[in-house]
């Protein structure tokens, strides 16, 4: 009886210290979102999203130049991950035989680890030396970010595929690629999607691959990518070593857009999924 | 006990093919000589011979384990997408050999279908899962009134008529495998493998099920994988039983006798047939 007792006993506390453990977690994540918002709601007003930077030195302005390029550097970077990334992820799963899908899986996941800051400097040795910095170079660094998270996520997605759907197709006498593009792909849609919509979240906030590529950046609102786009993550680490403090809380407001931007992606990739998943199962 | 059994089943089988006609044996669809298959280096049927006549339902009977899916996934070169599977000797398909190295498997799928145990619809609507293997196959022409016969040939015609559009996972087990027959029926193979279809349906759906391979021997060659004895000797003209050898801890498939149903389910030349249709064993 007694023992019996004791088991309850430590049950009872493993599970608080557990609950205690996931509780600090959320609690991480509830002080940094509200410090954040603390210091830099202050500067969020309709001018900080749509006027651009103001001159060196001048009061107000915003950070609409930086919205507009890093809205822009995400996009290239995802239209150059996502075709390579759905692509590896469609040879390792339907076409690649086990001793060499293994040692791929192998890199992508080496890729995936890469610090952020090396992908920066090889980009900038690739890309930027001889020439200048662009929104091209910060982009291809983004994807190369981009592109094991994507492969991974589809990879994951079309392993969810049954089998049994592939031997249908085949046994039709349906070609393997077919096989992809008609059975394959149409029901892993809503994973890839999530899957790149996340890599996107992740890609907005880096900072150190962009400090090589894409720092140097004019006050306004720039389309041109072969010139360095402005965009929030650079613009948070200049302002926040700048003495004005109104550039610091424009700093903040910027982090909470980033943070805001994150948020709802995920939830916008939550959503996707579920439904994903909902088509497959019926 | 066993002889009561016996008594049964003998008349079962003589009343079900009483009107069964004498079976036609001079166009033989498949030849098989020979035939080892193996996963490795564990052969899973060794040395089958066996021919298979054209319009006529031949069932492949035996025990779990005793290699018939094995065998009849090498008849539409299924097998070929396991890693690590090998035939060796030759299936003669109208004369011409099936893994000689000219020979595109995806073509022999092509002309030789199959349903499997689980009925596998693609998560699309129940047109498009007819519809599908004709479009990306070339045959356009008609696709509706090709669909409408492909849902007619296999009894489903009336039950979806007005909901063509719906998702096929919303179909009921049996729906879908008849689904899964017209799906295969479609494309227009010469011959329907089945690979145990009524194993996952109750007995209603199984009936109908079986009415419709009556229905199908007009048309097509079935070939028909079964562990239910009865369902062999309710829709078989021919049936093959296949059992284990077990030799130094290695169990093999063999085919121990092949014969007309009749035959096979009231006078079987080998005991081991007899055991096992008289419910002795397996």
């Amino acid at each position: 009886m007694n023992r019996y007792r004791r088991r309850r006993i430590v049950n009872r506390v493993m599970e608080l210290i557990a609950t205690v453990a996931a509780l600090v977690a959320v609690a991480v994540l509830a002080i940094v979102v509200l410090s954040v918002a603390k210091r830099g709601a202050g500067a969020i007003s309709w001018d900080f999203f749509t006027k651009p930077q103001a001159l060196f030195g001048q009061p107000g302005g915003g950070i609409a130049n930086a919205i507009v390029g890093t809205v822009l550097l995400v996009l290239m970077a995802g239209a150059m991950a996502l075709p390579v990334g759905v692509l590896t992820a469609i040879y390792l799963t339907e076409f690649a035989a086990r001793r060499v899908a293994v040692p791929i899986q192998v890199v992508i996941d080496v890729l995936a680890g890469l610090p952020t800051i090396v992908i920066g400097i090889f980009v900038y040795a690739l890309l930027v030396i001889g020439h200048t910095q662009s929104g091209l170079a910060g982009a291809f660094a983004l994807a190369i970010i981009m592109l094991p998270l994507i492969a991974r996520a589809t990879q994951e997605v079309l392993l969810l595929v049954p089998s049994t759907l592939r031997e249908a197709s085949l046994a039709l006498g349906v070609r393997r690629w077919r096989t992809v593009l008609g059975v394959i792909l149409p029901s892993s849609v809503g994973g890839i999607l999530t899957g790149t919509v996340l890599a996107v979240a992740r890609a907005a906030g880096e900072t150190a691959p962009l400090l090589f590529t894409s720092s140097i950046f004019a006050n306004t609102v720039q389309t041109d990518v072969t010139k360095p786009l402005p965009n929030i993550p650079v613009l948070i680490f200049t302002y926040s070593e700048q003495p004005d403090p109104a550039l610091h809380e424009q700093a903040w407001a910027a982090a909470l857009v980033l943070m805001a931007f994150v948020l709802v992606a995920s939830l916008a990739a939550k959503a996707l999924l579920a439904r994903s998943r909902r088509k497959l199962v019926g | 006990m066993t002889e009561g059994i016996t008594m049964t089943r003998v008349i079962d089988v003589a009343q079900a093919r009483k009107d069964a006609k004498p079976i036609e044996k001079n166009d033989v669809v498949f030849d098989i000589q020979k035939l080892t298959a193996s996963y490795g280096r564990q052969p899973a049927i060794s040395d089958v011979d066996l021919k298979v006549y054209r319009n006529v339902i031949t069932a492949v009977i035996g025990p779990s384990g005793c290699g018939k899916s094995t065998f009849i996934r090498c008849l539409n070169r299924m097998n070929d997408l396991v890693p690590g599977a090998r035939i060796d000797g030759r299936i003669l398909y109208q004369g011409d050999d099936l893994y000689a190295s000219g020979v595109d498997p995806v073509e022999v799928r092509r002309r030789i279908g199959m349903v499997f145990q689980k009925a596998n619809p693609f998560p699309k609507s129940i047109y498009d899962n007819v519809a599908w293997g004709p479009r990306v196959l070339g045959m356009r022409k008609d696709l509706d009134g090709r669909v409408e016969k492909a849902l007619r040939g296999a009894a489903l015609w009336d039950e979806v008529k007005d909901r063509l559009k719906k998702n096929a996972l919303s179909l009921s087990g049996g729906q879908q495998q008849r689904l899964c027959i017209a799906r295969a029926i479609a494309v227009e193979p010469d011959v329907l493998l089945l690979d145990e279809p009524a194993s996952a349906l109750d007995p209603i759906a199984t009936s109908a099920i079986e009415e419709l391979m009556h229905e199908l021997k007009r048309d097509y060659t079935l070939v028909i994988v079964t562990h239910n004895m009865q369902q062999a000797a309710r829709v078989a003209d021919m049936t093959a039983f296949f059992s284990l050898d077990v030799d130094e801890g290695r169990r093999t498939g063999v085919l121990v006798e092949y014969d007309g149903t009749a035959k096979i389910f009231t006078n079987p030349a080998d005991k081991r047939t007899e055991d096992y249709v008289t419910g002795r064993f397996g």
